[in-house]
């Protein structure tokens, strides 16, 4: 083993740092970064060498022997910087293509199909019964206003009723003005305002969309889901209307033998309102685990547009009247593919994903 | 809200089919959660005496017991060690069928024969606890052979789990439930026993009252209860609190409790010597005033809070002194607690606010039984009613208590209860079903809405119970929605309806999806990745950018909004790789957000209170986003997924052009996808910057070239920033084509996509020109590349000359001269 001598301290750092500044790779660099601070490096030996020393030559020695490691450390730190930029920008430079000269023929990738989220495929599915049954299909904003997301649909703020969605807030204006919409219900108040203003009156609209809940995610439910929204402004439309596109509706995306029923409850935006059932899918109404055995599951919530809702959009409820209706498009697959654990669709495990179409 | 069976029954005659109930509750609107049957399997469980406790040879954990429970001894085996001789307890014996269907059989363990089981609460049922035995001795006139049921006076019951929707203040109260169950069976319902008031001297002669926020507090009711016996509560009563899911805490507590789940009017008993100068007071809390709740917090009131327009208003209970002793329709104050040696009462019985009541207690995150019934509006006329049978109920424990007469009353303003007009016409309309107005006249009468029919006109004016009945057009929907609901929703037509506009895609929709197919059919798995991230990952492409954030995000890893779907999908990818899965391409399409304050325009929309003011919004963006994961991909790989893309979308002509790369991309091999003519950029294509692929990639693995592409859907759908080819057909010429190649070298500057677009265009003969070799050598000279593209001319009216074909050559060579290009 070399021998140091606290005496040469000041020299050994002086040449330390004359070969950290030498350095030319970071191979070299790792090396002689290992001989600084290793086992092995004459810092190393020295701070053996104190226990010998008296208490005030301990702490005087000790107090030298840690600047000159720092002053190597920085050094060290210091080079690395150049090092590693040097290096990075010679490897991007050997990597350098003009991407316009590609020859695309002579690319060639394995025959392997793709698949669809399955989030994905069933918003198309829906949409496609939605579009048979002489419905459009419209988009909507995912960060709104309180007054888009809320006030409009006949929430107004501390209204209890709020308590119904757990928000996201935005840090934008004033505190709970700017939030990422809870359901897929204000793009139904974008729709009625744009109807309005052009004239365009009636509407038959579906209105899938990405929403948000600020909730735990477990099985059965994520903070970030999908809904799929229905909305009919027409003259004459009545709830026996809304049943029977439900009910249409079910037939056409459950299957023929999957019905549908209707039971009071409440919303804000609707009145008279409505949560729908559908005939449980596992156990075809038999009664199972998943239907708590009563034959039925909760599928969504609908009914009929309030009076307050079109007087915010500006809409003569004397003149028009509508439906409207929702549900998870997540828990559409879900139910249909008996997926135990929800959490799977935001796994992007590609085993997950190659069992869908 | 959980009610008793029994409770229900005092107030109308139940189906004694439980699933008829069930299903009638579930029919109006009263959703039934669960149903609970408590202390059955009790009937058998008698009370027993200890005698005698043994040890058992070579066993520790069980004694013998032997206990009387009528004239012969009994032995049995126990486990439990927490009584002794002459204590009282449970036993289930032989042939007894527990709760959970739990049959005690004869048992024999350690050689001792087990005659039955002396059992825990839990095993019961009445309780959680299983420390060891029900101990009974507590329980007075208890005695050895007597029913456990008679003994603790409690009956096997059902527990009705029902939760009652929003606009329903009525249903949470046991009255009004079996209100609405009465009118859907066509039951009569009972009035409960009241008391009336039995002191000789006024009230005001004893304590006063008063409303000084007369918008706050619509009635004020307060009774004075003298000589007043502060002891527990009757066993049954105790057990009714229990089952509703109430603690018993004493009488006076118990009975306003009990007057609340009952009627739906909650009370706050005072102690009267602890309210100074014996007045109740309600006011609005004044900024900064504080208060000690019932649950030992101080509560600093009056302050805004940050909810949407809170102002801070807080309605508060005061004293004669003007101190603030209660949180009014939430919690009271400590100071004027009922306690053991209480005689005098004061008996708050009011109506507040539903907003504020709501507004305070969110800010507060305090929520009491008692708020939650005043937030959705309790009946403003049941002060009275539910003073009266409060103390009926406590009467029942304090006999010779004193109600002085005329309990002082403060008035402010409660709502107008509207007059609404529903016309057979309305009813038929709205429902789609013809319910005639006299069955809908019977129906709201009996829930309590004044009905006068007119032939097929109706004018209604709901319960006080009902203040969710709004006036006008909207209370019309309310009261239709009253007669559908008691009607019953099953009993209401269906039909399909039909418009005569067609229903579809538009173009947006329909290019979201052939997107997504084109992707598909080159392989993507579609991913889902997360909208919202940490700000360490948004750093990683984004450092000092103004971010949307949420205001109040539940980890801090989801509280950014993304303005990229490359980290969640090179982390997707990332994931699969550790699983040694990450041969795979992915995609997204998703929406990503700019701050408003780094957009030129922000977008904007109504917002704030009332929506009156115009609120800057993030602005969102669809995009498409490829990852290749598999090992020799490159960005070239994207390339020619692109000019997929590009071909399936019939885009005219977008061009691969290489330029400076943003953060978090390859610096020397990225490009963007332009319009020529527009010079829009509807996308981005290269790799993900090795030293981000490396910072995300598993941990010990070296990242491959994780190639991508980055697609603008708003920039792409729209046709004016990216031309289409025009859906005019082309008819190829029947005449052979000619094919010639041609390689020029050209400057390193000159993109190949803008050489071969004048390729194309320099002459009329030009069919197709692709580029089919690239070659760099420094024998070409400096700066400078060959490129050799496969070109085919043709005529539609004939077959080509060789003349022909050289003047086209000519023409596109010297095109390409234009551009510094030489032939080689």
């Amino acid at each position: 083993m070399s021998t140091y001598s606290l005496h040469d301290l000041d020299q050994i750092v002086i040449d330390s740092l004359a070969s950290v500044d030498a350095l030319g790779t970071t191979e070299e660099f790792r090396e002689r970064e290992n001989e600084l601070e290793g086992k092995r490096s004459p810092f190393a030996i020295l701070q053996k060498t104190l226990g010998s020393l008296d208490a005030d030559g301990r702490r005087e020695a000790g107090a030298r022997l840690q600047n000159a490691r720092a002053a190597v450390r920085s050094a060290l730190d210091a080079k690395w910087i150049v090092l590693a930029k040097a290096e990075r920008d010679a490897t991007l430079e050997r990597d350098r293509l003009d991407l316009g000269d590609t020859v695309v023929s002579a690319i060639t990738w394995p025959a392997e199909a793709g698949h669809s989220g399955l989030v994905a495929s069933t918003q198309r599915s829906l949409e496609d019964v939605f579009v048979g049954m002489g419905f459009t299909v419209a988009d909507g904003p995912e960060v709104e206003t309180d007054w888009y997301n809320f006030e409009a649909l006949n929430i107004p703020p501390a209204h209890p009723a709020r308590g119904m969605w757990d928000t996201f807030y935005v840090e934008l204006g004033e505190p709970e003005t700017v939030l990422l919409r809870t359901h897929t219900s204000p793009t139904q108040i974008h729709l009625m305002e744009h109807a309005v203003a052009t004239n365009s009156l009636p509407i038959h609209s579906v209105m899938p969309g990405r929403c948000f809940r600020r909730d735990t995610p477990d099985a059965r439910h994520l903070a970030t889901f999908h809904q799929i929204e229905g909305l009919v402004v027409d003259r004459g439309i009545s709830f026996a209307d809304l049943a029977g596109v439900i009910e249409t509706f079910t037939r056409a995306y459950f299957g023929p033998d999957i019905e549908s029923r209707l039971r009071p409850a409440y919303f804000p935006f609707t009145e008279p309102s409505a949560e729908f059932e559908i005939t449980c899918t596992i156990c075809r109404g038999d009664g199972c685990r998943t239907c708590s055995q009563t034959g039925w599951i909760e599928l969504g919530g609908c009914g009929m547009i309030d009076p307050a809702v079109f007087e915010a959009v500006g809409i003569d409820a004397g003149e028009w009247s509508g439906f409207a209706f929702g549900f998870g498009i997540d828990r559409c697959a879900q139910m249909r593919h008996q997926i135990a654990d929800m959490r799977a669709l935001i796994e992007n495990d590609v085993r997950f994903l190659r069992q869908f179409a | 809200m959980k009610i008793p069976l029994s409770w229900l029954a005092e107030f109308i005659d139940v189906p004694s089919d439980i699933d008829v109930l069930r299903a009638t509750l579930d029919d109006l609107g009263l959703v039934v959660e669960g149903v609970e049957h408590v202390g059955a399997g009790l009937e058998d469980v008698v009370v027993a005496r200890v005698e005698e406790i043994h040890a058992i040879e070579g066993a520790d954990r069980i004694r013998r017991v032997i206990v009387t429970a009528g004239a012969e001894p009994v032995e049995i085996v126990c486990g439990a060690m927490n009584f002794d001789v002459g204590h009282h307890v449970p036993l289930a014996p032989v042939g007894a069928v527990l709760p959970g269907d739990f049959v005690i059989a004869q048992r024999k363990m350690r050689g001792v024969v087990s005659n039955g089981m002396l059992c825990s609460g839990r095993e019961l049922g009445l309780g959680d606890d299983h420390g060891g035995l029900l101990l009974l001795d507590d329980q007075p006139g208890v005695t050895p052979g007597q029913r456990l049921l008679d003994l603790l006076g409690i009956a096997p019951d059902i527990v009705f789990d029902i939760s009652p929707e929003g606009n329903r203040p009525d249903a949470w109260s046991v009255e009004g439930v079996a209100r609405d169950v009465a009118a859907r069976l066509e039951l009569s319902v009972r009035e409960v026993e009241v008391a009336e008031p039995n002191g000789a001297a006024r009230t005001d002669t004893f304590a006063t009252g008063s409303i000084e926020a007369p918008d706050l507090c619509g009635a004020l009711l307060v009774s004075a209860l003298r000589h007043v016996t502060v002891t527990d509560s009757p066993r049954w009563l105790q057990r009714r609190l229990e089952m509703a899911g109430m603690r018993a805490v004493s009488n006076v507590v118990d009975a306003s409790n009990y007057v609340m789940l009952e009627l739906g009017q909650p009370t706050h008993p005072y102690d009267a010597a602890r309210v100074a100068g014996r007045h109740l007071g309600v006011r609005q809390a004044r900024p900064g005033e504080a208060l000690t709740t019932l649950d030992d917090t101080e509560r600093v009131l009056g302050q805004p809070g940050r909810g949407l327009g809170d102002t801070g208003v807080d309605c508060v209970i005061v004293d004669g002194t003007d101190a603030v002793i209660g949180l009014a329709g939430i919690m009271g104050g400590a100071s004027s607690e009922i306690s053991p040696s209480t005689t005098d009462v004061l008996l708050e019985a009011a109506f507040f606010a539903p907003m504020v009541i709501a507004r305070t207690s969110k800010r507060l995150s305090l929520r009491s039984e008692a708020s939650s019934r005043f937030e959705r509006g309790v009946d403003p006329t049941l002060a009275e009613r539910a003073t009266a049978r409060f103390v009926a109920i406590l009467k029942l424990t304090s006999p010779d208590l004193e109600w002085l007469a005329s309990p002082v009353r403060a008035i402010g303003s409660t709502p107008p209860i509207p007059e609404i007009t529903v016309t057979q016409a309305n009813i038929d309309a709205l429902l789609g079903t013809h319910v005639p107005v006299a069955d809908a006249e019977r129906l709201l009468t009996a829930i309590g809405f004044s009905v006068q029919r007119r032939d097929d006109v109706l004018t209604v004016a709901p319960s006080p119970a009902r203040l969710d009945v709004r006036a006008g057009i909207a209370g019309r929907a309310d009261v239709i929605e009253e007669i559908a609901r008691l009607h019953g929703y099953r009993r209401l037509e269906r039909r399909t309806p039909t418009w005569p506009t067609p229903g579809g895609l538009n173009e947006r929709q329909q290019l979201r999806r052939t997107l997504r197919d084109v992707v598909i059919g080159l392989g993507g798995y579609e991913a889902w990745t997360p909208s919202l991230g940490s700000d360490e990952d948004f750093d990683l492409l984004h450092p000092n950018v103004p971010r949307v954030r949420i205001t109040n995000p539940l980890a801090s890893d989801e509280s950014v909004l993304r303005a990229s779907q490359m980290v969640g999908l090179v982390r997707a990818w990332a994931r699969n790789a550790e699983r040694g899965l990450g041969d795979v391409t992915l995609f997204e399409i998703g929406t990503v957000v700019q701050h408003p304050a780094t957009v030129t325009t922000p977008r904007e929309a109504r917002g704030g209170v009332d929506g009156a003011s115009l609120v800057p919004l993030p602005s969102e963006n669809e995009r498409l986003m490829i990852l290749w994961g598999r090992e020799g991909d490159d960005a070239r790989t994207a390339v020619a997924a692109w000019s997929v893309i590009a071909e399936r979308l019939r885009l005219l002509d977008v061009v691969v052009r290489t330029s400076d790369a943003p953060r978090g991309w390859h610096p020397t091999r990225f490009a963007q996808l332009v319009d020529r003519e527009t010079g829009v950029a509807v996308g981005s294509v290269g790799e993900v910057d090795p030293d981000l692929a490396s910072t995300l990639a598993p941990s010990g693995r070296t990242a491959p070239r994780l190639a991508v592409i980055d697609v603008d859907i708003d920039v792409l759908a729209d046709s004016d920033q990216v031309r289409r080819r025009s859906s005019l057909a082309n008819v190829p010429s029947r005449f052979p084509a000619a094919a010639v190649d041609l390689a020029f070298v050209v400057p390193n500057e000159v993109n190949a996509h803008d050489l071969a677009a004048s390729l194309r265009s320099a002459s009329d003969l030009v069919e197709s020109v692709e580029l089919f070799d690239v070659f760099r050598d420094d024998s070409l000279g400096t700066g400078v590349r060959s490129l050799a593209y496969a070109i085919r001319f043709a005529a539609a009216d004939r077959t080509l000359s060789e003349s022909d074909v050289a003047d086209a050559r000519g023409a596109l060579i010297a095109a390409a001269t234009s551009w510094g290009a030489v032939l080689r």
